[in-house]
């Protein structure tokens, strides 16, 4: 893969906006250790299963995470992925094979090269990418899985910040000790009607459309994407599932359960287990990402 | 599943997208097909040529069905829907409504042979234009669809239901009237499974998820295609039933009120709160343009009633112009005039405390601590002067202008100088602790945060430093950086003079978005509530959604806007070249007033005690009580 080439920085020397000019340190207190910053590393968990209830899996999921360490200190860098199918005659899983497969294609090739290549306004936003790459996939999908349609919620981590592609009601959760927050808008019509205040949060948790979404890969030429971005504070751990995980699992568990567990993986095991405990009716997928201070 | 993959891979490589037909294909030795004129869902619509006319060129619509279902159920399920809508179009006579001449089907591929229309739809209408459409015409075709829904509502036997009028539905035929096409009544709902959908359609009224489709569910559609005419906000890209959160006067002032209580009217969530009928709501159109005498011209602008909220406290004359922008610290107000003067004002009473003279323009904001102001000046130096009396404190020298507002941070004085560096100065003593050099003149004043200082420059080169002078990244606009740059959560936005407003990840300086405004910017965000507020000299203050690049609002003033806003509880303040001091609702950037003075203001105001201060190039200083 050509990106990983490039990830390794070239020992080209650096224009420094210094260079030639004396400087002291302000004070040394202010100044720090000499050694790198301290770097965040990222930790994952991922677990996924059919449920009771269903025979095929349609949900796809895709980690990839990237640590660097030495004198070109490189923050990590992350791209998580998960996709919930739909649609008849298996068209549901190949809906989202296809767009994960996509997403993960072009986010490589293009975010992660920006990352190592240089900064400036010629260079692609990173939303932007992360727009395109669900907008192709939507395009793939509407030209060769008819029928076919996926949820989508890919999130790119850079530096400190979470960038979110997002459609469908799979969600994202980021979870710190004293708060837990969903970062995603679930597209589906009963939440709609929820925020409208036509449906309490009881009727809709128990309505028989609650699987309807209002937006999916898969549903049209002309797909509208969220993408958003927001801070990833150390310490907190961002949780990517399926409507499998938590239609089924009460928020409060769910967050117990991350909070407590020792690894990631763990924590993505119990979330699965408990989804199946409550009858598993869907497929379940978490992918859980922790960040640890070195 | 590797299998279905490749089947459908070899599916596609043999028929091209969708098996769509080639130009030169003829049907049933009579249709010639001339070109593709849309596809959408399982069906697509051709130009073709009637060869039964061989004399003359008889253009047709061809709308074609692909029967994709395996399941036996389903695909009857289709084939009857596409016969019952020939048969419904053959039974409907009305001049917006295309005729229909054949019906036909080959294997699993149904076609419905219907009048060509010349003309452009209006989602591409929209498409191509970027100014607002006119109201009057927008009215006009408002009255024609409400004709064409009436003899639909009261079609015999049963009344007909358009279900899906939008904008790409709708066509404006080269007489200027509209035509409906593509009643697409074979909708496609896939039972059963996660996921069933409804239309994306963000036109579709609530009560569709329930499956009902009546004749006040086209009423909200109308409602919901006008909405987004007059507007320019897309439905389909906003959460559904979301249209009240866009109020149409916000957007376009030219709509009037009347016309959009109608359109209001017509979105209403209940189908019992709409207009009861298509004729209603035509007439409610026809009296609402008649009362604001529409279909003439619209109402001018609502009058502006000017600064009724807001009275003068003080206003303080000066010798020259004031670019800079005022501080106020313990009742007392600091600003520099290009008078060369560092003046010192009582905040409450406007009372002239004292002024230190400089040997150049101040077009900077001071700073004060520890009973000590500091300011730098055109005469390439940055001044320390005692806060209570007006005293020289010390005096610190660069080689070129001083146009950087200095920043405080831990006892150091962070500044920019046209001489192309970053200075760093102990604010004790004014020497120097350090200087980054930089590639152009550095104008904005310099964000110190996280152990970090963040500065742009004049070459566009945007610089991350530490606390040691040393380069961690760098990032380049295309044009300047006059713009002081802001950080929230780990983001760090700022302006620039090519016309963008960015988004950087503050540790890499990767690129987060960007938004790109009318024109150049030298104003700095402020940020409150989720939304970045910057002036363009575009003449707008822009409201711009911080988690994503979504424009919330904007608002236009008559001139450029070179002063930076702030926002105190739910107000942005802003001046612009206009000569005019804005104050804004920070949620619909509606104008809550304006004050006007008699020349540019261009620096940022302040605001303290619910006193708004702020300098114009009127030579005068204002304070406002708010």
């Amino acid at each position: 893969m050509d990106f990983f080439k490039k990830l390794i920085p070239k020992p080209k020397p650096k224009p420094s906006p210094a260079e030639g000019v004396k400087t002291a340190p302000l004070d040394p207190s202010l100044a720090g250790p000499p050694a790198a910053s301290p770097a965040l590393h990222l930790v994952v968990g991922i677990a996924q299963s059919v449920g009771i209830e269903r025979t095929h899996n349609e949900d796809s999921v895709m980690a990839i995470h990237g640590t660097m360490g030495g004198l070109e200190l490189l923050q990590d860098f992350g791209i998580f992925l998960v996709a919930d199918g739909m649609g008849g005659h298996r068209s549901g899983e190949v809906a989202s094979a296809v767009s994960a497969r996509t997403v993960t294609t072009r986010l490589t090739d293009s975010a992660l090269s920006a990352l190592t290549e240089g900064n400036d306004a010629y260079a692609e936003p990173l939303q932007d990418l992360v727009r395109k790459a669900l907008e192709e996939a939507n395009q793939l999908v509407v030209e060769r899985v008819p029928g076919g349609g996926t949820t989508l919620t890919v999130a790119v981590l850079l530096g400190q910040q979470i960038t979110l592609g997002h459609v469908g009601d799979s969600r994202a959760y980021l979870i710190e000790p004293s708060s837990t927050r969903v970062l995603t808008r679930d597209h589906s019509l009963v939440k709609r009607l929820e925020e409208l205040g036509q449906l309490t949060a009881e009727e809709a948790d128990t309505h028989p459309q609650r699987n309807v979404l209002y937006r999916a890969i898969g549903q049209g030429a002309n797909l509208e994407v969220d993408v958003t971005s927001h801070q990833f504070p150390p310490g907190g751990q961002l949780l990517l599932c399926s409507d499998g995980l938590w239609g089924v699992v009460p928020d409060p568990d769910i967050e117990r359960i991350v909070l407590q567990a020792t690894t990631p993986q763990l924590a993505c095991d119990q979330l699965v287990a408990a989804a199946n405990a409550a009858g598993g009716p869907d497929n379940i997928t978490a992918v859980l990402v922790r960040q640890n201070l070195s | 599943m590797r299998r279905n993959t490749r089947a459908l891979q070899n599916q596609q490589g043999d028929t091209g997208q969708l098996g769509q037909l080639q130009p030169g294909v003829t049907l049933q030795d009579r249709y010639l097909v001339l070109g593709i004129l849309g596809a959408g869902g399982m069906s697509s619509v051709y130009k073709g040529r009637d060869l039964h006319f061989p004399n003359v060129t008889k253009l047709v619509a061809v709308k074609e069905m692909i029967n994709l279902a395996a399941d036996p159920t389903m695909y009857e399920m289709i084939v009857r829907n596409f016969e019952r809508e020939a048969d419904l179009l053959a039974t409907l006579s009305h001049p917006a409504i295309p005729r229909i001449y054949d019906y036909f089907s080959q294997e699993s591929v149904s076609y419905l042979v219907m009048e060509f229309i010349e003309g452009r739809d209006l989602e591409a209408t929209l498409r191509e234009t970027d100014t607002f459409l006119p109201t009057d015409k927008v009215v006009s075709w408002a009255v024609e669809l409400c004709d064409v829904m009436i003899y639909l509502h009261n079609h015999q036997p049963q009344p007909v239901v358009f279900r899906d009028m939008k904008p790409s539905n709708v066509m404006i035929d080269q007489h200027g009237h509209i035509r409906l096409i593509d009643f697409g009544i074979a909708r496609v709902f896939q039972p059963g499974l996660k996921g069933t959908m409804i239309g994306t359609e963000g036109y579709s009224p609530p009560e569709q998820y329930r499956g009902e489709a009546s004749p006040p569910g086209d009423i909200y559609a109308l409602g919901a295609t006008l909405h987004h005419l007059l507007t320019r906000r897309d439905p389909r890209a906003e959460p559904p039933f979301s249209f009240n959160d866009r109020p149409i006067r916000e957007i376009n002032p030219e709509v009037s009120a009347e016309l959009e209580q109608v359109i209001y009217t017509a979105l209403s969530y209940d189908p019992k709160d709409r207009f009861p009928t298509a004729d209603a709501m035509r007439k409610a159109l026809v009296t609402a343009a008649r009362q604001t005498g529409l279909l003439v011209t619209p109402q001018g602008a609502p009058t502006v009633r000017i600064h009724s909220d807001v009275q003068e406290l003080w206003s303080f004359e000066c010798e020259d112009e004031l670019r800079g922008s005022p501080v106020v610290d313990s009742g007392l107000l600091y600003i520099g005039c290009y008078d060369n003067n560092l003046y010192a004002i009582d905040a409450k009473s406007g009372e002239f405390r004292w002024k230190y003279a400089t040997e150049g323009g101040i077009p900077t904001r001071p700073v004060v601590d520890s009973n000590t102001v500091f300011v730098g000046s055109e005469d390439q130096r940055l001044y320390a002067v005692a806060a209570d009396s007006g005293k020289l404190v010390w005096t610190y020298y660069t080689e070129a202008p001083v146009r950087s507002s200095p920043a405080l941070f831990e006892g150091f004085i962070f500044f920019g100088s046209d001489d192309n560096h970053l200075h760093v100065v102990n604010a004790s003593n004014g020497r120097r602790a350090w200087r980054a050099e930089a590639a152009a003149p550095v104008r904005a004043s310099p964000l110190v945060a996280d152990e970090r200082v963040y500065f742009g420059c004049e070459s566009g080169d945007f610089y991350c430093v530490d606390f040691r002078g040393e380069l961690k990244w760098r990032f380049k606009a295309k044009r300047a950086i006059a713009s002081t740059a802001i950080m929230v959560e780990g983001v760090i936005y700022f302006g620039s003079m090519d016309w963008t407003l960015y988004a950087l990840e503050s540790e890499g300086g990767w690129q987060v978005w960007r938004y790109r405004m009318g024109k150049p910017t030298i104003s700095s965000p402020a940020y409150a509530e989720g939304k970045l507020i910057i002036g363009c000299a575009d003449g707008n203050i822009y409201a711009i959604d911080a988690r994503s690049n979504r424009e919330a609002w904007r608002f236009a003033t008559e001139h450029q806007v070179n002063g930076s806003p702030i926002v105190h509880e739910d107000s942005v303040y802003c001046g612009s070249v206009d000569g005019s001091m804005y104050c804004l609702d920070l949620r619909s950037g509606r104008k809550r007033w304006s004050y006007p003075t008699k020349g540019p203001i261009v620096g940022t105001p302040v605001i303290v005690n619910s006193i708004l201060y702020f300098g114009s190039n009127d030579h005068r200083l204002y304070a406002l009580l708010t």
